[in-house]
């Protein structure tokens, strides 16, 4: 099951992520991952909230572009290989990965997660699956 | 000692002047009356006909042309020789995407490249002179314009166009170039790369330089002279009535002739089109006496600027004008290359982008940059940054192919761009002229 990510346009100028996180922190949402891609002029921050639905309302109510976009999380082992080992399976199944980032675990401090963007979630995910790895639920983040 | 191309006409007296007007401007209306349709049409609308026009004088009968009826007779509209007898075309931006076409005859090839030959005499060339042209060639006028008054003069012609600094300055030296024809701001940054690499204003075989198609000041021309060891010329013309050459300054760098054996200049209040007295600022206007091809009558230039027919030391007695200090619309020039923010605009809606943007132009070390500020929305958002950064480049390839000049497109944040009372300002020029 995919984990829904928003997806948020920043420019690329001093405090326009700071607007972002008094945002969320004003309405008590937690970030659970983050990840920041830029450009010199403008940038685009993923976040995986604790309450999407708090998280988005806040954001537009600031006045900013934010999205929902489909991700995949799995979690890997703490220790060398983990994410390799993972790699080998996306590659078996000819998944490709448009970008990816990692976040920790909050069920379990021995492994950590990892998220991924790819370009059809539900059939990428099927493939996956069929390879025997379980993706992470919303909830479980 | 002053040196003249053709010093009976530059050193007319008035009257001289003012008889070959006469004669040029009554044949000039017949002509276009009977060539033109469209001429016809909008004098028959302001109810004047040939036969009203007997002097120069008459010419305030006559009704004004603008970008506006260029756009509505392009490409062949205004055209008052047959094609047949055309030779050759330049071009320059209209107000949106259509552009302005001028067709030539050789005849008006032949008095345009006269008038740039006036402006490098008087600046000092004359057959013994290495006279470096880095002006674009192409469409644009600069180039081809100061090229042909270069060889009519018998200079030695170094046709480099724009671009590519190190090859400018590897000719300036290899070559002794002695003059320089381009924008003020090239000859300014081609001055700074030469002092970078050690240069010294005396080992620079350059002694003047033309310089036009945009806007400078006197502070530029001095550090201009003073980094190229140089005197500096102003020329001003636009593709409408010719191209560079219009107008020229002397030695005596009060203004620039006007050729006006070719060209009757006027004054107006852009508010009304009354005619101002000499002395006066308002709008000018200009009338082509003797072209055939693409003779405008009336063509209302925009530029805001002083005529003055005060005796020159320079001997030339040709209408002066001060150098524009603004415009009547909203046209910038930027890098020697006109361009309308209606252009802009006509982009970005074609490109399905809504208006929401800002035009920044700024002077950074000597050259102009533009910037076009696009607010992003939420249906141009996505989380990849690849898809927006491609939509960036295909919007900034757009702007190159329809201003000709390349312009650097920034997304910002939604309603970040600058509104005064509700309205979004739309060009921010922080160039200090």
């Amino acid at each position: 099951m995919s984990v829904r990510q928003i997806s948020v346009f920043l420019e690329n100028k001093p405090g326009t992520l700071a607007q972002l996180t008094t945002a969320l922190a004003a309405a008590g949402v937690n970030m659970r991952a983050l990840s920041l891609a830029e450009t010199n002029d403008f940038g685009i921050a993923r976040i995986i909230a604790d309450d999407t639905v708090a998280a988005m309302t806040v954001l537009r109510d600031a006045g900013m572009i934010a999205t929902l976009t489909p991700v995949l999380a799995y979690a890997i082992p703490n220790e060398a290989g983990g994410l390799n080992k993972l790699l080998a399976v996306f590659n078996d199944a000819r998944v490709n990965i448009v970008y990816m980032y990692s976040c920790l675990s909050a069920r379990d401090n021995s492994e950590a997660v990892m998220i991924f963007r790819t370009a059809d979630p539900e059939k990428e995910e099927a493939a996956l699956a069929a390879r025997g790895l379980v993706s992470i639920s919303q909830e479980e983040l | 000692m002053e040196n003249y191309y053709q010093q009976a006409i530059e050193c007319a007296s008035r009257e001289e002047i003012i008889a070959m007007q006469n004669e040029k401007l009554v044949k000039q209306v017949r002509r276009v009356w009977e060539a033109v349709p469209y001429y016809r049409k909008k004098m028959q609308d302001h109810g004047v006909t040939p036969d009203d026009i007997r002097s120069i004088d008459d010419i305030k009968k006559l009704p004004f042309l603008s970008k506006a009826d260029l756009r509505d007779s392009y490409p062949y509209g205004m055209l008052a020789k047959p094609l047949k007898d055309c030779v050759r075309i330049q071009s320059t931006s209209g107000t949106t995407g259509k552009r302005v076409v001028a067709f030539y005859t050789q005849h008006d090839i032949d008095l345009w490249e006269e008038c740039c030959a006036r402006a490098i005499v008087a600046a000092g060339g004359t057959d013994e002179d290495v006279c470096q042209v880095s002006y674009g060639y192409g469409l644009f006028t600069g180039g081809p314009g100061l090229n042909g008054g270069s060889h009519k003069v018998g200079c030695l012609t170094v046709p480099t166009s724009s671009g590519n600094t190190e090859r400018q300055i590897m000719f300036i030296m290899d070559l002794k170039a002695t003059i320089l024809c381009c924008t003020p701001s090239y000859a300014a940054y081609l001055g700074e790369s030469m002092k970078e690499m050690g240069l010294k204003p005396e080992d620079i075989p350059l002694k003047a330089g033309i310089f036009g198609a945009e806007a400078w000041s006197e502070e530029m021309r001095r550090s201009i002279e003073q980094t190229l060891g140089i005197k500096a010329y102003d020329i001003y013309g636009l593709t409408e009535i010719s191209g560079p050459g219009v107008a020229f300054e002397c030695s005596a760098q009060q203004g620039m002739h006007i050729n006006e054996d070719h060209f009757y200049a006027e004054i107006i209040d852009p508010d009304t089109g009354e005619v101002l007295p000499e002395g006066q600022s308002g709008e000018l206007v200009f009338t082509c006496l003797d072209k055939e091809a693409f003779p405008m009558i009336r063509y209302r230039t925009r530029d805001i600027c002083v005529l003055t027919r005060e005796k020159c030391s320079c001997g030339r007695t040709h209408v002066r004008m001060r150098k524009p200090q603004g415009r009547s619309d909203d046209m910038l020039i930027i890098r020697g290359v006109n361009v309308f923010p209606s252009q802009i605009e006509t982009v970005l809606l074609n490109q399905g982008y809504a208006p929401n943007y800002q035009i920044v132009v700024d002077r950074v070390n000597n050259t102009d940059t533009l910037d076009v500020l696009v607010e992003m929305t939420p249906e141009m958002f996505t989380d990849n940054l690849g898809d927006i950064t491609a939509r960036q480049n295909r919007l900034a390839a757009g702007l190159l192919s329809m201003l000709g000049i390349k312009a650097k497109v920034s997304l910002v944040a939604p309603k970040s761009i600058t509104r005064s009372e509700g309205k979004a300002v739309r060009v921010i020029d922080k160039r200090k002229i």
